[in-house]
């Protein structure tokens, strides 16, 4: 599916100062079942979300009317486990553009990128910082330029450099997806395969 | 010029380009696809209006969400049969094979990949699906993928993805008895954590590793995504070409000799360099178990629950969260905590040599009254074997059930759910909060260890069986 353009985002922050975020919590198997890719941000972290019997639990970030954005700020290692992209849709479908973490699992990261989410791997400093800014004050906004790979806290707060795949980098700029690029290169792609073993047929 | 390491061989024979500044494109042999991440992928192509670019290089299965018992009606729950309808629409309207529920070859993906000969040394191979890393085990680049990547394939037979590190894990001496290849891999884990191979590609070598089975290798390499590495493979040699040899796909004749040739020259070369080695020793390790909410939370059977601050990749919050998720305390002793569900089955261990493994220790012994069993074949190539073999009526005669092959229990997509707060033990892979229903608590271990579980009601060593 054709990605949205990524280019500047400025906005709030929920914080979820978890480690290890595995995407059975993102997403559980049980909601799995869709054929379509609409309507899971409804179930995103369900367990954390809801208490038994489905009640809002008044304990987890989401339902705590202080903090709203665009961005999740997560403990590190986050999205491990399952290769779900489901998981990226549940935050995407959501209303989140960026997840910030000091790392991510490497499926995630790219399940992430192929849906327009991006994943920003901060520095383990700048993310201590901004969940200690976000708990004194709940409504900080914080600007995330792709271009120049720059993540800060307004105003003229802590900044931290993210990395990120230049070719990927591309593709959010321009709203371009991976399926485009493969189509395009077809002719390599057949060239490729008449030079090759047999056996794998 | 240094040597090249397995994983750069595979990996270059498959780049169709790459230079340039462009990213490399990664042309993939296998592609193995599911009822639960493929349908979002047929129904991207479908809008672009392409076809299926190599639809004989993809195979299907039906095996995340299907019930375990009574496969021979229709699904009762609506979701997951639209689910598995879908992929058979797909499959249908692109002509791809598929092993449905009820084929004699139908099975968990990674289960029946390796039995049919489908998986090859040398090969890229590609699921939607976290533990493809299971196919390394012949030597091949495996992993999992996203159903955006699911796409790209049908679209193209091809990935873009950038090259990933190289990682060597040594594992040296000789194992105990009562540890098998589950414990090497769960004491790896525990010992690197969930994140200590991120971004790596993983082989698995040494005296230990080569002395293993295939399906001991497959177990090992399933678990890799569980350490955070891409995948993970083991060089092929004489075990995995035996055990290929008469497989339904794999290549006959002269083809056969033709692809060993190649394949004999895939093992890393002497002088390669890896970005990272790693040594284990194998004397170490004891039957293990988890006793918190990710795969590094392990520890051998008979020692106790670290106290916090004993625990260096995990901050106090994360790991108080998670004993209390799991109604354990701190220094707390693993052996004798009740059990009331033992889960026997799943990609990690449910093919034969896992029953044989199970059934050795409850043979002529009696499951715990208060224990709900459930045994899950892998396949129903296992399934069939299990029958014939006996293993069936040992497991019956000790008091379990068989039931019919799939995920089951390993994801609780289906009715197999352990219930809130209710220990299992469970052979699978993942022991993430509520991953085998809302409020369950797993502790991973090997089919040894379940099986003596099953039998105290509690945690056992399984040595104590011999
Ligand atoms: S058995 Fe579990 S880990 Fe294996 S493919 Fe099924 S759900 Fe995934």
């Amino acid at each position: 599916m054709p990605v949205e353009k990524f280019i500047r985002l400025v906005s709030g922050c929920v914080p979820l100062p978890e480690e290890n975020v595995d995407t059975d919590q993102i997403i559980p198997a049980r909601f799995l079942k869709a054929t379509t890719r609409d309507g899971f941000g409804e179930n995103l972290f369900y367990d954390w979300r809801y208490l038994n019997g489905g009640t809002a639990n008044p304990d987890f970030v989401l339902n705590n009317p202080a903090y709203s954005g665009a961005v999740l700020v997560a403990g590190k290692n986050f999205g491990s486990g399952s290769s779900r992209e489901h998981a990226a849709w549940a935050i995407y479908d959501y209303g989140f553009r960026v997840v910030i973490s000091g790392s991510f699992a490497d499926i995630f990261k790219n399940n992430a990128l192929n849906v327009g989410l991006l994943p920003v791997q901060a520095d383990e400093s700048f993310v201590e910082a901004l969940f200690a800014q976000l708990e004194i004050q709940p409504a900080t906004q914080i600007a995330v330029d792709l271009e120049s790979q720059h993540v800060s806290i307004l105003p003229g707060g802590p900044v931290s450099h993210f990395e990120i795949d230049a070719y990927k980098k591309n593709c959010l700029l321009r709203g371009f997806d991976d399926v485009d690029y493969l189509l395009s290169r077809q002719t390599d792609i057949e060239a490729f395969e008449h030079g090759r073993n047999v056996y794998y047929e | 010029m240094a040597g090249k390491t397995i994983i750069d061989k595979i990996w270059d024979a498959h780049l169709v380009s790459g230079a340039n500044g462009d990213p490399d494109i990664l042309y993939i042999d296998r592609h193995f696809i599911h009822e639960v991440t493929s349908p979002q992928a047929f129904a991207g192509i479908k809008k672009r209006g392409c076809r299926v670019f190599r639809p004989g290089m993809t195979i299907a299965t039906a095996d995340h969400n299907v019930p375990t018992e009574n496969q021979h009606l229709a699904i009762a729950d609506d979701l997951s049969r639209m689910q598995v309808d879908a992929l058979t629409q797909n499959c249908n309207e692109y002509g791809i094979t598929l092993y449905g529920l009820n084929h004699p070859c139908n099975g968990i993906v990674h289960v029946i990949g390796p039995e049919l000969g489908l998986t090859l040394p040398g090969m890229t191979i590609v699921c939607g699906d976290s533990h493809t890393a299971t196919h390394g085990a012949f030597g091949a680049i495996a992993f999992g993928i996203g159903t955006s990547e699911v796409e790209m394939i049908l679209a193209s037979q091809c990935l873009i993805q950038s090259k990933p590190k190289r990682m060597r894990i040594n594992i040296l001496g000789t194992l105990q008895e009562g540890v098998d290849a589950k414990d090497i891999i769960l004491y790896v884990i525990s010992k690197i954590s969930t994140s200590g191979a991120v971004g790596f590609f993983v082989e698995y070598a040494g005296p230990v590793i080569t002395g293993t089975s295939m399906e001991e290798r497959m177990t090992i390499c399933n678990m890799s995504i569980e350490m955070g590495a891409r995948g993970g493979l083991i060089a092929p040699d004489d075990v995995c070409f035996s055990y290929l040899k008469e497989k339904r796909h794999a290549p006959k004749g002269e083809e056969w000799e033709r692809a060993l040739a190649y394949w004999e020259t895939l093992p890393s070369d002497e002088d390669a360099v890896f970005d990272k080695e790693l040594v284990i020793e194998a004397d170490h390790i004891e039957p293990m178990v988890t006793y918190g909410t990710n795969p590094g939370m392990g520890l051998g059977i008979t020692g106790s629950i670290p106290v916090p601050g004993e625990v260096e990749d995990q901050s106090r919050a994360s790991f108080e969260k998670s004993l209390q998720y799991m109604g354990f305390s701190p220094g707390e002793r693993m052996l004798g905590k009740p059990v009331d569900y033992v889960f026997m089955g799943s990609c990690t261990n449910g093919r034969i040599e896992d029953l044989r493994s199970f059934a050795s220790i409850v043979r002529g012994r009696k499951k715990a009254d208060h224990v709900t069993a459930w045994i899950v074949p892998g396949s129903k190539q296992v399934e069939k074997e299990a029958e014939e073999e006996g293993l069936r009526a040992i497991l019956e005669k000790a008091g379990f059930e068989m039931r019919q092959p799939g995920c089951s229990a390993c994801l609780a997509m289906n009715d197999d759910k352990i219930p809130p707060g209710k220990y299992a033990v469970s052979t699978s892979n993942r022991n993430f909060e509520g991953r085998q229903g809302p409020g369950a608590r797993t502790i991973l271990a090997s089919p040894m260890t379940a099986a003596a579980a099953a039998i105290t009601g509690k945690i056992s060593d399984p040595r104590e069986f011999f």
